[in-house]
């Protein structure tokens, strides 16, 4: 973080505009708007999926239809219209790329404006990237690498072919197809994502990442992630969001899974700075996410999250504290601004001894936005000796926008020592104050002082990615003081 | 559960009882599905055939909480002309609502539409209280309400009026007990005003039995420079549900919440709270603190909204709670909705045993293993009853512990 | 160097400045005392550039600009240094990190090249010796922690590193033991300088023992109403500010 100057700051906080609010023009290979059970089998043979998966994604679409959509989030929007949506979109491509030469020129050119040009970041981060663009993974790198340590990552539906055994085994155990609404929408229709193996005892030697982008009108984004880290192992796993500017809303309804067995640890960490939507509120993308991992004995998982986009979010990144002495942790930025409106927080469920877990949250509110935590502390009767800390700050820029905090604690276990608190209050006049007198613009000290309340957070993320986050806040902030 | 009941004769306003009826007629007893009784089961409450039985008691000794009050004594929700004081003090007027003329009884801020036990009460209210405190006056000796249910599936729907006139200053204590009551039911509604610069303070008891139900709304409205203090003790009860909803709307208010619940047995009791803060510059201050022991289930919903443009609020909130076994169980939920920016809100949850660490101290310095968590328990709930400012209250609060859960702590 | 001309203050619609007058000089050292109530943090605000204050009259140059028409940062870009009676803490905001956007603030104003991370940390590690400030403080938050002396060095500290022409030390050394108050004064004393003054607001003699003023001004209800040498001071510790409450009724 340190290698960030505040001239780089500067230049950045000139970009006014939206930065990524572009689109990429590539043919894609759609299939006409709307869902039915020809719809899914017709995803499904495009994508020469096996017969299990074809019936777990019916089943799934049978029980969605029974489902009802929630409206218990602190969230207004007109529902989507699940008709109007087309459910597969992938770029052209008469054959796979076997190198990055091969790649469509303008593709490389959306992703130099993302700034994640995988040749830089071969050279300078060693990360691999499973670029995702429009539901199909057109490329992944470092393979050969991974491979040999007998890692496997690889786009969901590569994994599906390649390893259809690692799949079927664990696809839906921590997210089952009937587990919500979304959730069984986003089973029903998934197009693509990322799998994630790492074998008994295997320190993944690199940051693994995927980049996920939203880029053809109207097409809904179904991803589906799946890591498991077998037992002894460790992984850190980073994901990242960006999506070009459209005026219709987005649906955005991804499920994420988890799997810790014994003594492994995942770092899951987020950044999503989607398009949030104008200055009006018009626009923007709707990002109704289930995230969930489970935890084997003395295993650990660590979800870190810094959103700074969508118009409505509804996301809770959650721990199933299965085994004996798990740890769970939950670290949290969530910025609004304009008409933003996010729902959004944890569940620690503690079902083994000695489980541990951590939120600390800090929301950040500006504009006419509202913004909520909302988090759930279960402690089941066999969780001895269970903990939890809570910590759940919000900070208001504006006497506009809203801060809320809804934590849910349900304790049946007399062990179990259960700690939470919140605060709300406005950013400190006399901070900025003080940063004046030094000489530090306004709008600087803002990004001083909201960088300075989020660091517990941004200090969890890889510092790459740290970096990325701490121009996210101060750009989604700029000109919020109210 | 309503076929035993007759519609109430209380002379309430028209408009109300029609509101109330439509309630009824429209709504289910509310499920676990429903946000504000996710952890609260009433559905046994709907599978009771109740009456409405007028019964007395004999001895009033273990009921009279103040003996320096003026007191009005009610039976399964009957006013027992008997057992209450013929006098009443200056700057006071008080009168049981079944002898008030039509029109005496104001049009109420009762919430009624989805509301089905606020509707129930009205609907088939059994009677109630209505107490007028009169402006600039200061009322030394506080008024105690006593209500006793008794009886086998009796069903009480009593309401309590007060009206705290301008710069008036008042107490008030409600005790809810029992006897020899199987499967009863006190619905119970109140209707509280404090007028400018008017302080008041209900402490309220409820102890009632191990089958008996309890649900009752606290509906309060704060004119400017008011101050209301509500202390709530809940000592027994199977089921016990409180709504206290204030509406803060006039500036420069002061609100204070206390609460101690001491469970055993199976009882479950749930502690609800809106504080609604509508206008600028008012602090709020809630703490709830309980003792969860057997089998039983505690709850706390506790709410602060902040307007907008209701700026410079102060919003204190919370709940601990001390799990004793392993078959107890605690649900908290301290929520902050807040709309303004220059604000001060905090709230705290915590949840845990007793301190072993300090247990093995008192020991070690000579205490019994027993007396050590009394001594540790008395000191937790003690923030709470230490906000109790009436001395007989607190008296007879040490009294109800000590017969209930055998803890001495004075 | 700084010239106030019957400047009124007010706060709330109270006015707190009553039409003061003063002028300091390049190279010079102020002090300005006075009971409680009397104006003194006021002063120093309302230079600083505090917006809850309301100006109603007077003026006030800066080195040939008019002070009260630039924001505050801009006073601070041209040389205004206040350190504040109670300096704020800012958790997470390293006091490097805080030090460093400022430094590169104020050079980019003047259209200077920024300092270079080298020269950054060598003037950290010459300045903080000045005070005395454990090198660890300049990694922690901004005040953070920080005892109440230490908040007051960080203070000079910052001084040091951002060289100021005028300086405003705003009750600095009250809560200060007295070794800890030669620190502070130990640091003043070496930043005096021919092309820098000082404003030290004080409500006790005792920090004139060791930061020598050139003049001392008592600040009676908004205005000065008593000018001398540094003597003045002493006479005031001696005779205590009912003496000048008599003087101005008589």
């Amino acid at each position: 973080m340190a290698n960030y100057t505040e001239n780089e700051l500067a230049k950045d906080l000139e970009d006014q505009e939206y930065k990524f609010g572009f689109t990429s023009d590539i043919d894609a290979d759609t299939i006409p708007k709307g869902l039915s059970e020809d719809v899914i089998r017709l995803i499904s043979h495009k994508k020469e999926e096996p017969e299990w998966l074809l019936e777990y994604r019916l089943n799934a679409y049978r029980i969605w239809q029974e489902m009802i959509e929630p409206e218990w989030g602190h969230v207004h929007y007109t529902k989507p219209d699940f008709q109007d949506i087309a459910y597969y979109s992938a770029p052209n491509q008469t054959k796979k790329y076997e190198s990055w030469d091969d790649v469509d020129p303008e593709m490389k050119e959306t992703m130099a404006k993302l700034g994640i040009s995988l040749e830089e970041q071969k050279r300078l981060t060693g990360v691999a990237v499973d670029f995702v663009m429009d539901s199909v993974s057109v490329a992944t790198s470092f393979k050969a690498k991974l491979a040999e340590l007998g890692i496997i990552f690889c786009s969901f539906s590569e994994a599906v072919q390649d390893h259809p055994e690692l799949v079927r085994a664990n696809m839906g155990t921590v997210v089952p197809h009937t587990d919500n609404f979304y959730a069984a929408l986003n089973s029903a229709v998934f197009t693509d994502g990322s799998f994630c193996y790492i074998p008994k005892g295997v320190r993944c030697p690199m940051e693994l990442s995927t980049y996920f982008r939203i880029n053809q009108g109207g097409t809904g984004q179904f991803e589906r992630t799946l890591v498991v880290a077998d037992e002894g192992s460790y992984v850190s796993y980073l994901e990242g969001c960006t999506a070009p500017q459209r005026d219709e809303n987005q649906l955005h309804a991804a499920v994420v899974e988890l799997i810790a067995k014994d003594n492994a640890e995942i770092k899951y960490s987020t950044v999503q700075n989607w398009y949030p939507g104008d200055k009006n509120g018009v626009g923007g993308i709707f990002n109704f996410v289930t995230k969930r991992g489970i935890c084997g004995t003395n295993s650990k998982i660590s979800w870190t999250q810094v959103e700074t986009g969508s118009a409505v979010t509804w996301k809770y990144p959650s721990c199933i504290l299965k085994g004996d002495h798990s740890v769970g942790e939950f670290y949290s930025v969530a910025v609004t601004n304009n008409y933003q409106q996010a729902d959004t927080g944890t569940k620690m469920i503690h079902l083994g001894k000695g489980t541990k877990s951590t939120i600390i949250s800090k929301g950040i509110s500006a504009g006419k936005s509202q913004n909520s935590y909302r988090g759930l502390v279960q402690i089941h009767k066999n969780a001895q000796n269970a903990r939890n800390f809570s910590q759940c700050d919000s900070l208001l820029m504006t006497d506009e926008c809203g801060a809320h905090t809804f934590p849910y604690i349900e304790c049946k276990n007399s062990s179990a020592k259960i700690e939470h608190e919140a605060t709300t209050s406005k950013i400190g006049e006399d901070q900025i104050f003080y940063c004046l007198q030094r000489g530090i613009s306004e709008e600087k000290a803002i990004g001083l002082i909201v960088n300075g309340y989020c660091k517990e957070v941004l200090n969890q993320l890889p510092m790459e990615f740290a970096v990325e986050a701490q121009k996210l806040l101060t750009i989604s902030l700029e000109g919020s003081v109210g | 559960m309503l076929e035993g009941l007759t519609p109430t004769t209380i002379l309430l306003d028209e408009k109300e009882l029609n509101s109330a009826q439509d309630t009824l007629a429209k709504n289910q007893l509310p499920t676990t599905r429903m946000e504000a009784w996710k952890y609260t089961r009433v559905a046994k409450l709907g599978k009771t055939n109740y009456t409405s039985s007028e019964e007395t008691v004999v001895s009033m000794d273990a009921y009279r909480i103040a003996a320096d009050a003026t007191t009005f004594v009610f039976v399964n929700g009957h006013f027992s002309e008997e057992l209450s004081s013929d006098e009443i003090p200056a700057g006071v007027s008080i009168s049981p609502l079944s002898a008030c003329m039509e029109g005496e009884i104001a049009s109420t801020n009762l919430v009624l539409e989805g509301e089905i036990f606020n509707a129930l009460n009205t609907a088939f209210l059994t009677d109630g209280i209505l107490i007028d405190i009169e402006a600039k006056a200061t009322v030394e000796k506080p008024v105690q309400i006593i209500h006793v249910l008794k009886g086998e599936a009796t069903l009480s729907n009593f309401k309590t009026i007060i009206n705290a006139g301008d710069f008036s200053k008042a107490g008030v204590i409600q005790g809810f007990f029992a006897e020899d009551a199987d499967k009863a039911f006190a619905n119970v509604t109140s209707e509280i005003s404090v007028g400018t610069n008017a302080f008041l303070t209900i402490d309220k008891i409820q102890y009632e039995a191990e089958n008996t139900s309890h649900i009752s709304t606290e509906q309060v409205s704060q004119e400017n420079d008011s101050t209301f203090t509500i202390n709530t003790i809940t000592l027994n009860g199977g089921l016990v549900r409180n709504n206290l909803n204030i509406e803060v709307i006039g500036e420069n208010c002061e609100t204070n919440l206390n609460g101690a619940y001491l469970l055993k047995g199976k009882q479950h009791v749930d502690n609800h709270s809106v504080v609604d803060h509508k206008v600028p510059n008012c602090n709020s201050n809630e703490l709830y603190k309980g003792v969860i022991d057997d089998k039983g289930t505690a709850v706390f919903n506790g709410k602060v909204f902040v307007r907008p443009d209701a700026q410079k609020i102060n919003a204190f909130q919370s709940n601990g709670n001390v799990l004793m076994t392993d078959d107890a169980s605690v649900n908290s939920k301290p929520e902050l909705e807040i709309y303004a920016d220059d604000v001060k809100c905090s709230h705290g949850s915590t949840t845990g045993q007793l301190d072993e660490e300090a247990v093995f101290y008192l020991r070690a310095r000579g205490l019994s293993e027993k007396s050590a968590r009394k001594l540790m328990v008395s000191a937790f709930i003690g923030d709470v009853l230490d906000k109790i400012e009436n001395e007989d209250v607190l008296n007879f609060t040490h009294g109800l512990l000590k017969d209930r859960f055998g803890w001495d702590f004075e | 160097m700084i010239t106030i001309k019957n400047l009124h203050a007010s706060i709330n619609g109270k006015e707190i400045l009553k039409g003061l007058d003063l002028t300091v000089n390049a190279g010079e050292v102020h002090a300005i005392m006075g009971p409680n109530g009397a104006g003194k943090s006021t002063l120093a605000s309302v230079l600083a550039g505090r917006e809850d204050y309301e100006i109603t009259e007077g003026s006030v140059d800066f080195d040939g600009t008019d002070l009260l028409d630039m924001d505050t940062e801009d006073r601070a870009r041209e040389g205004l240094f206040l350190a504040f009676q109670y300096p704020v803490e800012i958790p997470g905001v390293s006091n490097i990190n805080f030090l460093r956007t400022a430094i590169n603030e104020i050079r980019e104003y003047k259209g200077e090249e920024a300092m270079s991370a080298k020269e950054f940390m060598a003037t950290v590690r010459e300045k903080s010796a000045l005070v005395e400030l454990d090198p660890k403080l300049a990694s922690r938050s901004v005040n953070e922690g920080f005892s109440g002396g230490e908040k007051k060095r960080n203070e000079i500290f910052q001084m040091a590193m951002l060289e100021p022409k005028l300086s405003i030390l705003d009750e600095t050394d009250s809560g200060l033991d007295i070794d800890a108050l030669r620190i502070v004064a130990n640091g003043v004393n070496t930043l005096k300088g021919d092309d820098n003054a000082s404003i030290v607001i004080t409500h006790y003699q005792r920090l004139l023992d060791y930061i020598v003023p050139d003049f001392v001004h008592v600040l009676y209800d908004g205005k000065i109403v008593k000018s001398g040498p540094k003597e003045l001071a002493l006479e005031l510790e001696e005779k205590g500010y009912d003496w000048i409450k008599e003087e101005m009724t008589l």
